[in-house]
């Protein structure tokens, strides 16, 4: 046996809950969960090792033996507390420790034409469709997580969405972990067909006890669809949160992130796009850490054909022993002229113990495009809190009217007014917002 | 209303005000002129509590009390303003968000409820037209992408709406084109006062044709070297500063 190997005490355990799991009579589905769980059983969770993980440690995940929920076992959820999660006008589907629940969903007048469906069903009714598209934007064999997801899935979404359909209302994915000891593992597929738009939020919420909530996201856009995805991660404070979203993206398509990592004590996110022809991405992100929480983003864009378009603006604000994590590769491939790529990280530091590993890191064998990237970590700024000083604001309330200013640049970016209010509600609840005066803003 | 008494202030280990002078009176408008790097700003800088300067010797006294004691903000909601040389941008905070944020401190202070919401945004209005800014100011970022005209511009709006009772101009008519010096001029007239005070520091006799001194001051390495009335301005203005330092020395 040589140093590398691991033996991870999961695929034992999870073995047991295999017939369980839906999409068991599918035969490709069968097939990939078998390759992904010898995947998984040969390399475990990713380690340090790996270039990717270099700062980020889930050994601790591996320790605790996180157990699946069986949907029989979903018990003490407080609805009302649920409810204050959900848009007022979003159709929405509820996935409890991992397992739909069709009482708390909406899906009230969804046009026929679409589907939207909780992913078990969907292995039963559409398995044949969601073939092409499993496993397509990422594989077993990136890493760890991948590789569990896809060998023990318990449920997710299903989206797809016709040529040229525009949904009229967001769609909202709701992750809630209800107890302790529990691992939510869901797996979600969006599928925009030509010119076809949404707007969909993945929101995730739990106890506040230990758990692990890990979603591995597939999005195919097909040429010139255009979709914006939210994301507003506020696990409990013990929670160990992994999420990936590996996007493809046909010519001319659009695709537009906003992260929101709030919670957790561990939190990962991947968020990786193929561009291809004219194909334009936005990857926004803000990261909030306090305690001692730990919040890693890892982007990579992927430019492989001409004029293709990247933005991307990571913020970060940590306080206390918070550390959080930036690694944004870029690549443009060597056919990619006329890329067009931007990728900045800005980091706020309030306390001498925070910190931050940003790593932009650029690969670029194309010789006709423009790149550019910036980073910066730092405090506040001394002459702004003199200046706010001198306008009769107390220090205090001049350094959080700052951070809350820094940090809100990304809340304002949000198309939604609902969830605006959300993110904002969010942002003045985690953050020193003391003398910031709500009504004002 | 001020009165400074043999002030010395150091950046670091540097001397830069060496035994500074001066007594305004409530109602009185002072002109300080002099040289670049004659330490103006550092006085305006350390009368408003700036830190990075060190006073070792010297009182200064502001409606009886100890100024040097107060931190920044106290002494901003005790009435002294500054409307620096160089306006500080701080994206993602609004104009008029931080204005109203300072004035809620002032009546908070003086034991006044918060200002109505309708009846603030009438004076900022208001204050705007004086100005003759264009309200789009207002929900714009403090300073940020401002010309610097409009920066000095925003300056004395604030100072309208504050009222201070020591108004400090730091070089607020510096690169201000002469429509634009006259609207500036008319705000901060608008605003004179027997209860206010002003201590205007420039370098242009020009400002004074249009905000009338009472007194004009020269400082020069650190210190008052000579004290008159406008017409010392119009005279440093044809001389030169040279004039005085030689006359002192
Ligand atoms: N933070 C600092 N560190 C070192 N030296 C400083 C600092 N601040 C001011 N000084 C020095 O103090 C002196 C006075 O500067 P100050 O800005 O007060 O001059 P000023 O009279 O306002 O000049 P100007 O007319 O150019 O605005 C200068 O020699 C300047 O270089
Ligand atoms: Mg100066």
């Amino acid at each position: 046996m040589s140093a590398d190997q691991i033996i991870s005490q999961y695929p034992a355990e999870y073995a047991k809950f295999a017939d369980a799991l839906p999409g068991q009579s599918v035969a490709w589905l069968r097939l990939l969960r078998q390759d992904a769980a010898q995947q998984f059983s040969a390399h475990g969770f990713p380690s340090l090792r790996e270039e990717a993980w270099r700062y980020t440690n889930v050994s601790a995940i591996e320790k605790k033996l996180f157990s699946p929920a069986t949907s029989t076992e979903i018990g003490a959820i407080d609805i009302d507390s649920l409810n204050q999660h959900l848009l007022a006008d979003a159709w929405s589907v509820v996935l409890v420790d991992g397992h739909f629940s069709a009482s708390l969903s909406m899906l009230d007048g969804v046009p026929d034409s679409v589907t939207v469906m909780n992913m078990a069903n969907a292995l039963e009714q559409k398995a044949e469709l969601l073939e092409s598209y499993f496993s397509q934007a990422v594989a077993a064999k990136e890493h760890g997580f991948v590789a569990f997801n896809t060998a023990w899935f318990s449920d997710g979404l299903f989206l797809h969405v016709p040529a040229k359909q525009v949904l009229t209302r967001p769609i909202q994915i709701l992750h809630v972990v209800t107890q302790a000891g529990f691992m939510a593992n869901t797996r979600d597929i969006i599928v925009l067909e030509e010119s076809a738009e949404a707007k969909v939020l993945e929101t995730f919420v739990g106890c506040e006890e230990a758990y692990c909530s890990a979603a591995v996201m597939e999005v195919s856009l097909a040429q010139n669809a255009d979709l914006t995805l939210y994301k507003l991660q506020m696990e409990g404070e013990k929670a160990y949160h992994f999420g990936g979203t590996y996007v493809k993206q046909a010519r001319d398509s659009r695709f537009t992130h906003h992260n929101f990592a709030f919670g957790g004590l561990l939190a990962r996110n991947d968020i990786h796009t193929d561009l291809n022809q004219a194909a334009e991405c936005d990857l926004n992100g803000l990261y909030l850490g306090v305690k001692r929480q730990h919040i890693d983003n890892h982007t990579r864009i992927n430019h492989l054909q001409p004029h293709a378009i990247s933005h991307e603006l990571y913020k970060g604000v940590l306080n206390q022993r918070a550390k959080g994590v930036f690694q944004g590769r870029v690549l443009v491939a060597e056919q990619a002229q006329k890329t067009d790529s931007m990728m900045n990280n800005r980091n706020l530091l309030l306390s001498d113990d925070a910190e931050v590993d940003t790593k932009p890191q650029l690969e670029i064998y194309a010789d006709d495009v423009k790149c550019a990237h910036g980073v910066t970590v730092g405090q506040l700024d001394e002459q702004s809190i003199f200046y706010l000083q001198s306008r009769c604001v107390d220090k205090q309330t001049a350094r959080n009217m700052l951070t809350f200013a820094f940090a809100n640049e990304m809340v304002e970016k949000i198309k939604l007014a609902d969830l605006h209010d959300q993110v904002l509600e969010q942002l003045l609840i985690r953050f020193p917002q003391v003398g910031i005066q709500h009504n004002w803003l | 209303m001020l009165s400074i008494e043999n002030l010395h202030v150091n950046v670091g280990d540097k001397p830069i005000l060496k035994g500074l002078n001066l007594q305004i009176k409530a109602g009185e408008v002072h002109a300080i002129m002099g040289p670049n790097g004659a330490g103006k700003s550092t006085l305006s800088h350390v009368l408003s509590g700036k830190s990075g300067y060190t006073v070792t010797a010297g009182n200064v006294t502001y409606q009886g009390e100890n100024l040097l004691d107060l931190e920044p903000d106290e002494r901003a909601r005790k009435g002294v303003f500054l409307a620096f040389q160089y306006p500080v941008e701080i994206p993602g905070v609004s104009n008029i968000y931080l204005m109203k944020a300072a004035l809620n401190a002032i009546r908070k202070h003086k034991g006044l409820p918060e200002v109505d919401a309708m009846d603030f945004l009438t004076l900022v209005k208001d204050k705007v037209k004086l100005l003759e800014m264009d309200e789009k100011f207002l929900y714009r970022s403090v300073n940020e992408g401002f010309s610097g005209g409009e920066k000095k511009r925003n300056e004395i709006l604030q100072a309208a709406i504050l009222e201070p009772s020591l108004c400090i101009l730091d070089e607020t008519d510096s690169g201000l084109d002469i429509d634009a010096l006259k609207v500036v001029a008319a705000g901060v007239n608008s605003l004179r006062a027997e209860d206010r005070s002003f201590l205007m520091i420039t370098h242009y006799q020009r400002l004074l044709d249009y905000i009338k001194p009472d007194i004009v001051h020269v400082l020069a390495d650190g210190k008052i070297v000579k004290s008159g009335g406008p017409e010392l301005a119009l005279e440093l203005e044809a001389k030169g500063y040279r004039w005085v330092e030689e006359q002192v020395a």
